[in-house]
């Protein structure tokens, strides 16, 4: 057993455990998005940070993909913690303003509007891969992926060409934290072939 | 006679002093004082044409037959890091300095250096103060101030040549590290020299090979970065175009230090010629028994395969690195585990900068004290630089660490054109910052450009004058980060572009004084809450210049102006009617006829015409445009 502090209770965790993993262990709340238990983490929407600190020394983490160690000392709801996720949320809402999750998420961070403009008012898909994770590691099909880099990045199917590995058994849209893949199930259930779920365009 | 690679090829060497012999034999079969004449062949002269300038100079010594004494051989070598002056040609023994060479001069050359022991004034180099022309490389502050290291051979050897590198000292390190020292040796040397990585972050580098060390047995891998994504730099490239086998030498010592049996380079596609010079280096290296079983009689095996990179900058990035070597997408991967404990395949690895693995070889060579006695206290050795922008000398230097910023840019960059001071240097890449004239003193090395709110980064520096505004630079560097984004974690993602946003809101005129402070704090946000190193310092461009130019910032927002003259929603151009003597250039350059006047008689601008693109001020010969 390790043990360490969050927010300044002392716990204990198995060797292999995330800070995640720990912190909910003891009832600890942490906010995630691209988090789910049936999948890898990944480490991507960086919500789900918390302040290490050491002496003078201070520095954020993913907890879902940070291991606990003996003696961390670890804060989840910092300034720092909360400065992030503010940022993080008001951007969201302005890139995927349809996602009503976002918005009561950015809520409870007492962040009500957006300061940034928004380019597709329809967009919900905040690109947090879980639909890709569930549809390779629990489903094995492959179907879908991300497409492209950076800010162009999209979900689709793999290459963008249309394929027919999807077996329409709504995994994605189980896993899926905002409305986005439910949209796009609905357009292609019972047709059984992926095409686009997020697109920047 | 020169040795040449024939006498090499059915060599194999089975021990040290079998390599110190035939490095003894190339030695003496080579006259040091005998006339030579170098080319570079680097990418810059190149592109300039020195290929052309070799063909005619061998034609014109053939030409010249009977009246040279002694035929000077040619020899192509790599970059000598002037390429704003190339074509260059040097004679040694004396090191005539010639630049600019045409096909056309190498009759002359030939007749009167070659022939008659006379230099070609009209083609030396002539100092841009005085204007007073200069004959040898040493008497060129460019060179003067310059301490090669890491470019020793580079511009004295041909990299495609194995002997030439032997001659020149390569393999002497690795030799003795496999056949007198332990691993665990090798790595304490390394430590003991101080040596930081040139990639970027400055990690000790015997640090790191001790972290991979520390697993005993198993597979583990070395891996060298030639991802070089930094817009202007080629630091990486000139080394390897120049002296492949300094790289390949450094790994064999890491792959020999760590227990590796096997290293990749991971270079970029773009540098077809440093690919196949490290494919030269490498087949000549095996077939001498330098790489592959048993190197030097030492037990040791290793070998090193080339990946060609695809070009992303975020690839350089160490985890996305390995996932594209294993094939896979380039995205980096949260730490831990670090790459010294599950790297490339999940083994461990070291992953070195082109430049640090060229150090190790010297440090080997040399020994960690001789090392050690360069640069500061924290900043051992020396740091390779492309120096660009607005600076006299446009070129790649080497200088020791903790030399000043200004005796990098005033005297061996030459100075700013048309001013006695810069008004920024930018360095560390996009992840680095811009550091003022006030900053001049500051000493270059890892620790003080951190704390200047810069960074080394892997040796881009760019020099900017009154014409760039800080604004527009910020914004030049949020605009390329995003492209290059991999787009996996939203503080980067989002933040890089909205970051962008706010500086556009800026250049526009618009904003407040309070989005300042927002932008410090979701700066911070974006600093501390990306998974790599890309979003981590994506902000600095920002941050830095809103360090030490927060009047021009507060310019744009408060004044609706832009000191600079650059941001379009902010100038007006408009016609000194004192100075216009109605030479009519500006009437012809102007694309939308917003210029109007008579010939002979002042001009003038129509405003709501203008689209504020500036032809009107390169016409002018008078000076009589305006930017407000
Ligand atoms: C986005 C990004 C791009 C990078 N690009 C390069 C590069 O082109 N070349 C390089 O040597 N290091 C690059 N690095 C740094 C590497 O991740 C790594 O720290 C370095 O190669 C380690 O070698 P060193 O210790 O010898 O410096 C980059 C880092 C980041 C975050
Ligand atoms: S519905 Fe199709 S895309 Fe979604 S998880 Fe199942 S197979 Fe994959
Ligand atoms: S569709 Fe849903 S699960 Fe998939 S990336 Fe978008 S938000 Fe995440
Ligand atoms: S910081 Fe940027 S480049 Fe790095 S993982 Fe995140 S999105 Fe990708
Ligand atoms: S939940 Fe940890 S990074 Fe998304
Ligand atoms: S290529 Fe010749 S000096 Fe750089």
């Amino acid at each position: 057993m390790l043990s360490l502090t969050i927010d300044g209770k002392k716990v204990e965790a198995e060797a292999g455990w995330t800070l995640l993993d720990t912190a909910r262990q003891y009832g600890i709340e942490i906010p995630t998005l691209c988090y789910h238990e049936a999948v890898e983490p990944f480490g991507a929407c960086r919500l789900c940070v918390v302040e290490l600190r050491q002496g003078n020394a201070s520095r954020l983490v993913a907890s879902c993909v940070y291991p606990a160690e003996e003696g961390l000392e670890v804060h989840t709801a910092s300034e720092k913690v909360n400065n992030v996720r503010r940022w993080i949320l008001e951007m969201l809402m302005s890139e995927c303003p349809a996602s009503q999750e976002i918005k009561e998420m950015a809520a409870q961070y007492g962040v009500e509007t957006t300061r940034f403009e928004i380019n597709d008012p329809e967009q919900e898909c905040i690109l947090c891969g879980l639909c890709v994770r569930a549809c390779a590691q629990v489903v094995g099909a492959n179907a879908i992926s991300t497409v492209g880099r950076g800010a162009q990045k999209e979900i689709g199917s793999p290459y963008l060409v249309p394929g027919d590995a999807c077996v329409a058994c709504g995994t994605c849209v189980t896993v899926c934290p905002t409305g986005a893949m439910r949209a796009r199930f609905e357009r292609v259930r019972g047709v059984p072939s992926v095409v686009m779920a997020r697109s920047v365009k | 006679m020169q040795a040449t690679a024939k006498d090499t090829t059915e060599l194999r060497l089975g021990s040290l002093e079998e390599l110190e012999k035939l490095r003894g034999e190339l030695r003496a079969a080579e006259d040091p004082d005998q006339t030579r004449i170098i080319v570079c062949h680097g990418t810059g002269c190149v592109a300039n044409g020195s290929p052309g300038v070799t063909q005619a100079l061998k034609d014109a010594l053939a030409a010249a037959g009977e009246q040279v004494e002694v035929m000077p051989g040619i020899k192509t070598t790599g970059c000598h890091g002037f390429c704003s002056r190339g074509p260059l040609v040097i004679i040694k023994p004396k090191n005539i300095f010639y630049q600019q060479v045409k096909p056309a001069d190498a009759e002359e050359i030939v007749q009167q250096t070659i022939v008659k022991g006379e230099t070609v004034e009209r083609l030396l180099y002539k100092l841009p103060q005085s204007g007073e022309a200069v004959e040898t490389t040493e008497d060129i502050p460019f060179y003067a101030g310059q301490e090669r290291v890491v470019l020793k051979n580079i511009g004295q050897i041909d990299p495609t040549k194995i002997d030439d590198a032997i001659r020149a000292g390569a393999y002497a390190g690795a030799a003795k590290a496999l056949t007198t020292m332990e691993p665990q040796q090798v790595i304490d040397e390394v430590i003991k020299s101080g040596l930081r990585g040139r990639g970027g972050a400055g990690f000790p580098t015997g640090v790191k090979w001790n972290l991979a060390a520390k697993h005993q047995g198993g597979q583990k891998y070395v891996l060298c970065n030639a991802d070089e994504g930094d817009p202007g730099a080629f630091m990486d490239r000139s080394v390897m175009e120049g002296d492949p086998h300094a790289v390949v030498e450094g790994m064999i010592i890491g792959g020999y230090a760590i227990g590796a049996d096997t290293g990749y380079v991971y270079v970029r596609a773009e540098y077809p010629l440093a690919i196949k010079h490290l494919e030269k280096a490498l087949a000549d290296a095996r077939a001498l028994g330098l790489l592959g079983e048993n190197i030097l009689g030492s037990g040791f095996n290793f070998d090193i395969r080339i990946n060609r990179g695809a070009g992303a900058f975020v690839c350089g990035e160490e985890t996305a690195l390995m996932r594209s070597v294993e094939g896979k997408v380039g995205e980096p991967v949260p730490r831990p585990p670090y790459p010294s404990d599950k790297g490339l395949f999940g083994k461990p690895s070291v992953l070195n900068n082109v430049e640090t693995w060229a150090n190790v070889s010297r440090i080997l060579d040399r020994g960690a004290d001789w090392f050690a006695s360069l640069g500061t206290e924290k900043s051992k050795g020396t740091k390779v630089f492309a120096l660009v922008g607005k600076v006299n000398n446009v070129g790649l230097v080497e200088v020791p660490m903790g030399i000043k910023l200004k005796d990098i840019v005033m005297t061996i960059g030459g100075g700013v054109p048309g001013s006695d001071r810069f008004k920024a240097v930018q360095t560390g890449g996009p992840s680095g910052g811009c550091l003022p004239w006030e900053d001049a003193e500051l000493p270059v090395d890892f620790d003080s450009l951190i704390a200047a709110g810069s960074m080394m980064g892997s040796g881009g520096m760019i020099v900017m004058d009154d014409r760039d505004c800080m604004v527009d630079v910020a914004k030049y560097f949020l605009g390329f980060l995003e492209e290059e984004s991999c787009g996996k974690c939203f503080p980067c993602r989002l933040g890089v572009p909205r970051l962008r946003e706010t500086l556009n809101r800026f250049s526009k005129g618009e904003g407040t004084i309070e989005d300042i402070d927002d932008l410090y704090s979701m700066a911070e946000a974006i600093k501390a809450g990306s998974l790599c190193a890309l979003g981590g310092t994506a902000p600095n461009a920002v941050l830095s210049t809103l360090r030490y130019f927060r009047d021009e910032y507060e310019a744009h927002i408060l004044e609706h102006r832009c000191p600079a003259g650059v941001c379009k929603d902010l100038i007006t151009y408009s016609i000194d009617p004192e100075a216009c003597t109605g030479c009519h250039a500006c009437f012809r350059a102007c694309p939308q006829n917003a210029v109007s006047g008579e010939k002979k008689k002042p001009h003038t601008i129509d405003e709501s015409l203008c689209i504020r693109c500036g032809m009107c001020l390169e016409s002018c010969k008078f000076g009589a445009v305006q930017v407000q």
